[in-house]
């Protein structure tokens, strides 16, 4: 009977997941190990891919100027982490204790920016910020400055940058863990003569952390890979790994280097993943 | 007395903060549409010049970036269609059944939603490359569906977590096949959970910068043709049409959400 039982399950289940499964191993998993392959590869001098075992892409990693861009990319990536959460933490707790009603406005209010494209927004505040932009002639009408302040290309704007892509992905754990917590357990504590941070930090934040922990996977790690922030605000100043894979991918066209650069992103990942697991983390949080 | 004033000083504080932070996020849009009325007819067109509807009379006659346009469309449509299709009897597969490798296919599931964008993008390139895809529409349809795949399922698994499998039985108790139970049980049930997904998978694939970049050959997204523009200034046409964009999701998303958020009103009420 089981036997029977499992037969006719094996072909239903294989015709409703054998397509995804191809799909993600062809498109997925193929093209990563291949990736892992290309970086011991050696390039001909027309910068063709040459299937010839070197490690002479792993040794140009150590490049003391690439290893300052690292170090640039995990604290650009630390900071707008950190900021995130101190930003996203407060503002999310106020509206997911909002009336019910009002709340799904305020929340959807948070997604609607991103509905425009994020490049034209990066140039957006490109416009706001430059030497001839908006706040730097408002303030000059106003004779508040002399000559437009210099707000361009460097690592805070930068930060600002990656804060504002990324943003929207720490308030939706955030708000997912808040918005289930139970009122009756902070009633509880304050009848019990608890103060409000007594509260806070016994109650509310052990039973938020989770979402803290998904926010900052969200947000640290496409961090790392947003060139384009990088590049429209920090106007080359402020290179992250992410730049440097994509000019061996488009312009420097030594595909077996890009390949090992982004080996080191893949490493960082899993390593952050498995951290993410350890901590008790749930991959599902993960999916927004 | 005192503590009251104090509950209202902490109130008025929440609320001070939380607009600063809409400020914050609503601050590039406000200088996007407001660009989009700039008179201004020099490059880079930063400055404030005055009023005009000019750029939307413009946007009309510029073919390259319409053309950018309905190509972003095209690709979101067809690679939304396929995903949710691919995903969703993928989510109920997983769901239904226990077979071997399902912890592989979980994993590689989570790769797209965890890994760097670029990651994704050039490992898809090189892909490309060598089994020799042509870059285009068809790669991008490629690529756009292999990252919004994951979504659509989560999405769907969500729904799954609360779904009761005898009335599945019960369906095929009373002489229904898999095939009939499928569309006729389970697919009604999971509606909102696709809905979710598809929603999102379109989101994902139209404001999608980093894989089409790597993988677009000569085919100009709506997003690359910004990227373009970028260097030399962007003109105030593109901001027009992202303006008309926004405005146009709005409504679309709004009137979704009405109808998901009804479905679920009448759902509940048929299980009262």
């Amino acid at each position: 009977m089981t036997k029977h039982n499992l037969k006719s399950n094996t072909v239903p289940a294989v015709v409703m997941v054998g397509p995804v499964a191809l799909w993600l191993s062809f498109f997925v998993a193929i093209p990563l190990l291949y990736v892992l392959v290309m970086s011991f590869c050696s390039i001909d001098e027309h910068y063709n891919v040459i299937f010839k075992f070197t490690l002479v892409n792993y040794q140009r990693l150590f490049n003391p100027n690439y290893v300052q861009i690292y170090g640039q990319s995990i604290l650009i990536a630390f900071l707008t982490t950190l900021i995130c959460i101190l930003l996203a933490y407060p503002f999310t707790m106020f509206i997911s204790r909002t009336l019910s009603n009002k709340k799904t406005i305020l929340y959807m209010l948070v997604i609607i920016p991103f509905w425009t494209n994020s490049l034209i927004r990066i140039y957006g505040w490109k416009t706001f910020l430059g030497s001839t932009g908006w706040l730097n002639t408002t303030l000059m009408h106003l004779h508040l400055i002399d000559k437009p302040l210099d707000l361009l290309y460097n690592r805070g704007t930068t930060v600002l940058g990656m804060v504002y892509c990324l943003f929207p992905f720490m308030v939706l754990p955030l708000y997912t863990v808040l918005e289930k917590l139970d009122q009756n357990l902070l009633e509880a504590s304050s009848d019990l003569g608890a103060k409000g941070h007594t509260t806070f930090f016994k109650i509310v934040l052990p039973l938020s952390v989770s979402g803290i922990f998904s926010g900052s996977i969200m947000v640290f790690i496409p961090t790392l890979g947003y060139f384009f922030v990088s590049d429209i605000l920090g106007g080359g100043n402020t290179d992250l790994i992410g730049n440097l894979i994509e000019r061996q991918f488009q312009s420097g066209n030594n595909w077996s280097l890009g390949a090992a650069l982004s080996i080191i992103l893949i490493l960082i990942t899993l390593l952050l993943v498995k951290l993410y697991q350890k901590c008790g983390g749930d991959m599902d949080n993960l999916g927004v | 007395m005192k503590r009251r004033n104090k509950i209202a000083l902490a109130k008025i504080s929440k609320i001070i903060y939380c607009s600063l932070v809409y400020l914050f996020l609503f601050l590039p849009i406000v200088v996007i549409v407001a660009n989009s009325f700039n008179a201004t007819t020099s490059k880079p067109y930063l400055t404030w010049k005055g009023f005009t509807f000019a750029w939307y009379g413009k946007l009309f006659q510029n073919t390259a970036l319409l053309d950018s346009f309905r190509t972003t469309i095209i690709i979101a449509v067809i690679s939304t269609i396929l995903a949710t299709c691919i995903g969703t009897i993928a989510a109920v597969g997983m769901y239904k059944y226990k077979f071997k490798g399902k912890n592989t296919i979980d994993a590689l599931l989570y790769i797209p939603v965890v890994i760097p964008e670029i990651v994704l993008g050039i490992s898809l390139l090189t892909l490309f490359t060598k089994v020799n895809i042509p870059r285009g529409i068809l790669s991008l349809v490629i690529a756009h569906i292999t990252f919004s795949v994951p979504y659509v399922i989560f999405n769907i698994r969500a729904r799954l977590s609360g779904y009761d499998n005898s009335i599945e039985e019960a369906s095929m108790d009373l002489g229904a096949n898999r095939i009939k139970t499928f569309f006729n049980i389970t697919l009604p049930v999971l509606a909102p959970g696709i809905a979710g997904g598809a929603l999102l998978a379109f989101t994902l694939s139209i404001d999608d910068v980093i894989i089409s970049y790597f993988t677009n050959g000569q085919t100009k997204t709506f997003p690359l043709k910004v990227m373009e523009s970028i260097k030399s200034g962007v003109s105030p046409d593109v901001n027009a049409l992202s303006t008309l964009i926004l405005v146009g999701t709005t409504i679309i998303v709004v009137l979704s959400q009405s109808g998901i958020f009804s479905k679920n009103k009448t759902q509940k009420a048929i299980k009262n």
